[in-house]
């Protein structure tokens, strides 16, 4: 079976008064119904990786190369209507603040049923009884009610919820979510995890969340890839990475969660700050925070160190683990 | 180690065995306007009744969602905003009686969430930092601002003559940290101080937070929505619901068993760390409800599973249950007169329906 999303070498700069290198050779490869999370601090790439996938980085600005492939289909040879029909269609995203991504002036039920006429091409009724649905779905309380009101008028659990129906109202073959929860109360950010596993349970949509919390890549991945600098440092499955991590970065943000750090004990931080990306990395990222640095680690990139199916690691003291084994 | 205060630290007046803060029954409602006469339509009951202690040398942290009131006690607590009702005593001494707000603001300092907004972006660090003590008359400013730079960990020769927009989110967060302590404060009160930073920098400025703490027996008053955090830095913990407060404790007692619904509710919530033993179950349905027309009786009645006729009527009162004196909730559960059928068994409420 073809992959869902394969991204081949990815490259992304974005060049205004200086050039920056956001995203820099990043493979990844996602198969039908998977929930992947994308974790890392903020600038590491997440959003940017997302935005590119739906070819919405502003394109004077910014220059993509690599391969990225949905389906089987090239997205970067996409243009036109073929662009519209894949964006909302094959391919739906969520983003961290609903209230700036639904339209303030349209009403909830217009918004998602005019997705719906659009790329389904269905009569007004039928879309809006298929918004209807959504709504239901999504568990708000009196849809009917709900269908006629402004995003102004929901709280911030109900409006995510919309947004999640906006997004899926085309049911999409892979959901892109941007930080959901990051806004939202510990209680309602609980609700709307739930919601997202139960859903791509249901529709068996492929998942891309991107979160910068542990906490909330555990309660919802089923693979998590741990990204740093634009590039992936990390990959495997949810219990791989939190029971045995293998990057000194990963060990390093872990530790910093302080789901087990006793009261007032001095904690393991990482030392520094992450890098400037003005230039591509000639060497290991990571090395200049990194404990266990060693003269190589700076002189080359890192290497991909495959430590099982599906399962890498860009560090060079697990080459030297593997082969002293 | 015995802790050194900073030089022209406010002298302790009453003694360690008196708090170094009492609030009591701070109110503050905030007028909602509307119509074209702009007419005040409706209110906004930001902090309701809240009174609590904070301890010499302790950290007490203040949890709670959005709206529920902790930056707005924060904000009463500095006088950035003066109360509707209620008292402020500092060390023994009633803010707007016996102590102005200027000395007020010598005891007491806050640290904001967002490092940037909080700084004058005109302003050489140097110059933030200095800036205090130089109109409220203290001496050496300039040496005293490099002093708190190299206390926070940012060397003076390197970053005095910096701008703000210079600098990372860690480094103005530690800015922001050295011009509190540039005015020799008692107390300072971190709203969402380590909130807006990246795992990896927040470890490195609760690691300083600690250090500063035990080397010039600072009181701190830790904001955060991050349960992690709070039971990693406090002493005490304070939970706030809709503008009051619903339970308070020493923190391992807290965090061991919650006495009040919403609390046990709020850390069933808390991600687990854990893959195989995911939450199945949200612990609450929907979102607070809005302070402008808070509910009446107790206040998370409407969203609690364990509520009954009475806590729709009848508020209950904090107060302390069973052997610990210390642990206080405002529960009809924990108070056996009030009729609620789970009152006076020793009942501890769980966060998830079971």
């Amino acid at each position: 079976m073809t992959a869902l999303l394969e991204l081949d070498r990815l490259n992304v700069t974005f060049h205004g008064e200086q050039t920056i290198h956001a995203i820099n050779d990043l493979s990844l490869r996602l198969e039908q119904g998977e929930m992947l999370v994308l974790l890392g601090e903020s600038g590491s790439g997440k959003s940017v990786t997302l935005k590119t996938l739906l070819r919405l980085l502003p394109p004077a600005r910014s220059r993509v190369q690599g391969g990225i492939t949905v389906n089987g289909a090239d997205i970067l040879a996409l243009s036109g209507r073929k662009l519209q029909e894949y964006r909302g269609g094959e391919v739906s995203m969520v983003f961290q603040e609903p209230a700036l991504a639904l339209d303030p002036v349209y009403r909830i039920g217009d918004q998602i049923a005019e997705a719906v006429r659009r790329k389904k091409g269905v009569s007004r009724a039928e879309a809006r009884a298929t918004a209807l649905d959504m709504l239901r779905r999504v568990r708000i309380p009196s849809p009917e009610r709900r269908m006629s009101n402004f995003p102004h008028e929901l709280s911030g659990g109900m409006r995510q919820r919309a947004m999640i129906a906006l997004a899926l109202a085309c049911r999409p073959r892979l959901l892109l979510a941007d930080e959901p929860t990051t806004a939202l109360d510990a209680t309602v950010q609980i609700q709307i995890l739930l919601l997202l596993r139960e859903l791509q349970k249901e529709f068996g949509m492929g998942v891309i969340f991107v979160t910068h919390d542990i906490g909330v890549a555990v309660e919802i991945s089923d693979r998590i890839a741990v990204m740093y600098a634009g590039q992936i440092i990390e990959e495997g499955s949810t219990h791989e990475i939190i029971r045995d991590p293998r990057h000194p970065y990963t060990q390093g943000l872990l530790a910093a969660n302080l789901h087990d750090a006793a009261p007032g004990e001095r904690l393991e931080a990482i030392p520094g700050v992450p890098p400037a990306l003005d230039a591509k990395p000639v060497a290991c990222s990571f090395s200049p925070r990194c404990p266990h640095a060693q003269p190589g680690c700076r002189a080359d990139l890192p290497p991909v160190v495959s430590l099982g199916p599906r399962r890498h690691v860009s560090c060079l003291l697990a080459q030297q683990d593997i082969a002293a084994q | 180690m015995t802790p050194e205060p900073l030089p022209d630290t406010l002298p302790d007046i009453g003694g360690p065995a008196q708090p170094l803060v009492t609030c009591r029954d701070l109110r503050k409602h905030f007028p909602v306007k509307g119509g074209i006469l702009g007419r005040q339509v409706a209110t906004v009951h930001a902090v309701d009744g809240v009174s609590f202690e904070v301890r010499k040398g302790e950290t007490l942290g203040i949890v709670g969602e959005s709206g529920c009131g902790k930056s707005t006690t924060a904000r009463l607590l500095i006088g950035l905003i003066p109360p509707d009702q209620g008292e402020i005593i500092f060390d023994g001494r009633q803010l707007g009686e016996e102590l102005s707000l200027r000395e007020l603001r010598r005891g007491i300092q806050m640290v904001f969430q967002d490092s940037y907004a909080s700084l004058n972006p005109r302003l050489t660090v140097e110059d933030s930092i200095a800036f205090g003590p130089r109109i409220n008359g203290l001496d050496r400013p300039v040496e005293r601002a490099r002093d708190m730079m190299a206390r926070v960990g940012l060397e003076p020769a390197r970053f005095a003559g910096r701008y703000p927009h210079e600098m990372s989110g860690g480094q103005r967060q530690r800015v922001n940290i050295a011009r509190a302590l540039a005015m020799s404060p008692r107390l300072v009160v971190l709203d969402e101080a380590v909130s807006a930073l990246d795992k990896s920098v927040e470890a490195q400025v609760l690691n300083l937070l600690n250090e500063l703490r035990r080397d010039l027996g600072l009181t701190y008053v830790f904001i955060s929505h991050d349960l992690n955090v709070v039971r990693y830095i406090s002493d005490r913990v304070l939970v706030m619901y809709l503008g009051e407060v619903v339970e308070i404790g020493p923190v391992d007692e807290v965090y061991a068993a919650q006495a009040h619904p919403y609390t046990a509710s709020l850390f069933a919530a808390m991600p687990s760390m854990d893959p195989d033993r995911r939450t199945l179950v949200p612990p609450l349905s929907g979102d607070p409800p809005n302070p402008i027309d808070p509910p009446a009786g107790c206040r998370f009645h409407t969203r609690c599973r364990y509520g009954e006729p009475i806590c729709a009527t009848t508020k209950p009162v904090l107060r302390s249950f069973g052997e610990s004196r210390a642990h206080c909730a405002a529960c009809h559960i924990h108070d056996p007169a009030s009729g609620h059928s789970l009152s006076g068994k020793d009942f501890m409420p769980q966060g998830l329906p079971r």
